[in-house]
């Protein structure tokens, strides 16, 4: 089933082939080092997955991607640690909350001018860290610490291998889901939006409302991927969810090359793990980060791995009417 | 009382010279170049590195030398918002908004990380510090270094308004904002002016840089940051596009999170400020003293 399932990504090969080397990852090498590189990776896949449907699908600019990995982590480290919820029935309450998060601050703005979307987003994930970092029940600029991780049935997943299969689970199931998402009714009228505004809503797509589901699944998979990264490391403090982590999610999105998503998670990967193979480059990393931003926009808009625009030929077969052709 | 309203307008200037660039570069080209705060930083910086090397004039004449060091960050500061423009933008023009706000986002990295590792992540102290003497008007403490910075703020806003308003280049660019391919028909050199407007945009930001680091006497590489974002806020609330209305967007900008500060505790003030510019995007878009803006077509 899950098989069949990966088959259905976009290329006919590639999400397998992901899968199998994200399968075999451990096997390979399972220092503790490793695994927690590997780990911290496959969080960053899926908020670059989340952060695509919002820029790469949509074209809209989201600059505080990291304010709802920060809603995620929060919400469900706190109800964990002071209302001692598991760690898994804190994820409704997750997927609420950040829903919540997404209408308050796409609401209002995507009714204007896509740019300032962009700015408006930065200045919410600013509210966000400054708030974490003033409550008292976020824990202050200490955070909160003693997060429980995953448990299924009374049986804690706290062995970095376990948990590393765990998040991989996981996270091929959210790049299954964006790419669902991507390829229904809704994910065309993104592209669609993307491509041409003013045409999607002369054909009817109601754009404002597409718009904010968007933005929506954006939040979602962000505040997801928040949970994962609290029970990941089980302390979390506002310090990690700074405008540099919106910066490199989309740095992933936009390097690997918007919209297509096997690109993004290449991307993800790519940006994850680059500075672990250059550590003694730290200093410019960021720098590098920024030329390359632009160099990539002039030179290579479409990424390292752009989306396919045309319909793959097997489907268009099917959907070609005889003597028409 | 009188006190918070002077903390606010001192601050409001700052942000009113800062978003006036911002303001200037998106009424001409409706490019929102987030790489504006980095250049108030760049200002400080460039201003702190001529300060050190000069410091041995500077310890007499602070107020003179802070002039000509105020003038030459912002022509360096100029010069770099036009290589920004040349390297990042230009090439883009014409390409989906989208990837313009991209590269600015990567140009504002670059900024600051480059300024990182030329300046080292710790914050500098500045080598001049405006202190000094204060004078009391209506219950309020005021600094007259404070009072220099305003005016000199003012100077430069003036300035910048009757060169927008009555020279040949502020009618081509207004020109621009209006109609780019009409004002390139009526033989107005579009690359050029957009440059000039970059020129002055960075500037202004550079000079509000330097005279930020004097007053307050500690730069970093990340300073910036919210300040871009609070020049955008103060455009915003003003009107994007209108330079009078960044002019009162910043003062706004400044009065609110001085009553702000005072009602809520300091901690809480960047987050009223980002708060009060949705709220505000929600209830009047266009700012104070804006006309209605459309997506163009």
């Amino acid at each position: 089933m899950a098989n069949r399932a990966v088959r259905l990504l976009r290329s006919r090969w590639i999400g397998p082939i992901g899968l199998f080397a994200g399968l075999i990852g451990p096997v390979l090498i399972a220092t503790p080092y490793a695994m927690n590189v590997m780990t911290s990776a496959l969080i960053f896949v899926m908020l670059a997955v989340g952060l695509n449907i919002v820029v790469g699908q949509c074209g809209l600019l989201d600059l505080g991607y990291a304010a709802f990995f920060a809603v995620g982590a929060y919400t469900s480290g706190i109800l964990a640690t002071r209302l001692h919820w598991p760690l898994l029935a804190t994820i409704p309450a997750v997927i609420v909350v950040t829903l919540v998060a997404g209408i308050v601050v796409g609401g209002p703005t995507l009714r204007l001018r896509s740019d300032y979307l962009a700015i408006v987003t930065l200045g919410f994930g600013e509210i966000i860290r400054i708030t974490a970092n003033n409550l008292d029940i976020t824990g202050g600029p200490e955070g909160i610490y003693g997060i429980p991780s995953l448990s299924i049935a009374g049986h804690e997943l706290s062995d970095p291998v376990v948990f590393y299969y765990v998040v991989l689970v996981i996270v091929a199931a959210a790049v299954l889901g964006a790419n669902r998402l991507v390829r229904s009714r809704l994910g065309r009228a993104w592209r669609y939006i993307r491509e041409d505004e003013d045409a999607a809503e002369a054909m009817g797509v109601h754009t404002y409302r597409v718009k904010l589901a968007a933005y929506i699944a954006g939040a979602i998979w962000g505040g997801l991927a928040g949970v994962l990264f609290g029970a990941q490391l089980s302390a979390i403090s506002p310090a990690s969810f700074t405008f540099l982590q919106s910066a490199l999610v989309l740095m992933a999105v936009v390097l690997g090359g918007m919209g297509s998503t096997p690109g993004v998670v290449i991307g993800a990967l790519f940006v994850t793990m680059l500075p672990e193979a250059l550590r003694g480059l730290a200093d410019y990393r960021y720098f590098a980060f920024g030329v390359l931003l632009i160099v990539v926009m002039v030179l290579r808009p479409q990424g390292l791995w752009p989306a396919r625009r045309r319909e793959p030929d097997r489907t268009a077969r099917r959907s070609t009417v005889e003597g028409i052709r | 009382m009188s006190q918070i309203i002077w903390n606010g307008l001192f601050v409001g200037s700052f942000y009113a010279l800062v978003a006036l660039g911002y303001s200037m570069v998106y009424g001409i080209m409706k490019l929102l170049n987030f790489a504006h705060g980095d250049l108030y930083m760049l200002g400080a910086f460039i201003g702190f590195g001529l300060l050190v090397s000069f410091s041995g004039f500077t310890a007499t004449l602070s107020l003179v030398a802070l002039l000509v060091v105020l003038l030459l960050s912002m022509v360096g500061t100029g010069l770099a918002g036009v290589v920004i423009e040349r390297v990042a933008y230009r090439p883009l023009r014409g390409a989906p908004r989208l990837s313009l706000l991209i590269t600015a986002v990567g140009a504002s990295f670059a900024l600051e990380y480059g300024m990182r590792i030329v300046a080292g992540p710790n914050p500098e102290v500045y080598p001049v510090r405006l202190g000094g003497s204060s004078v009391h008007v209506l219950g309020a403490q005021i600094g007259i270094a404070q009072l220099v910075l305003i005016v000199i703020a003012i100077g430069l806003m003036v300035g910048l308004n009757a060169m927008v308003m009555r020279s040949r280049q502020g009618r081509a660019m207004r020109a621009i904002a209006l109609d780019p391919v009409a004002a390139r028909l009526m033989g107005v050199d579009v690359n050029r002016m957009i440059a000039i407007a970059f020129f002055i945009g960075s500037a202004l930001a550079g000079a509000a840089g330097v005279m930020a680091g004097a007053y307050y006497g500690s730069i970093t590489f990340l300073m910036g940051f919210i300040i871009g974002l609070k020049a955008f806020t103060a455009a915003v609330i003003g009107g994007i596009g209108n330079f009078k209305g960044a002019m009162l967007g910043g003062v706004v900008l400044g009065l609110l999170e001085s009553f702000g500060t005072h009602y809520l505790g300091g901690q809480w003030r960047d987050v009223f400020a980002f708060a009060f510019l949705i709220l505000f995007l929600t209830v009047r878009p266009t700012g104070l003293l804006g006309e209605r803006v459309t997506e163009r077509v």
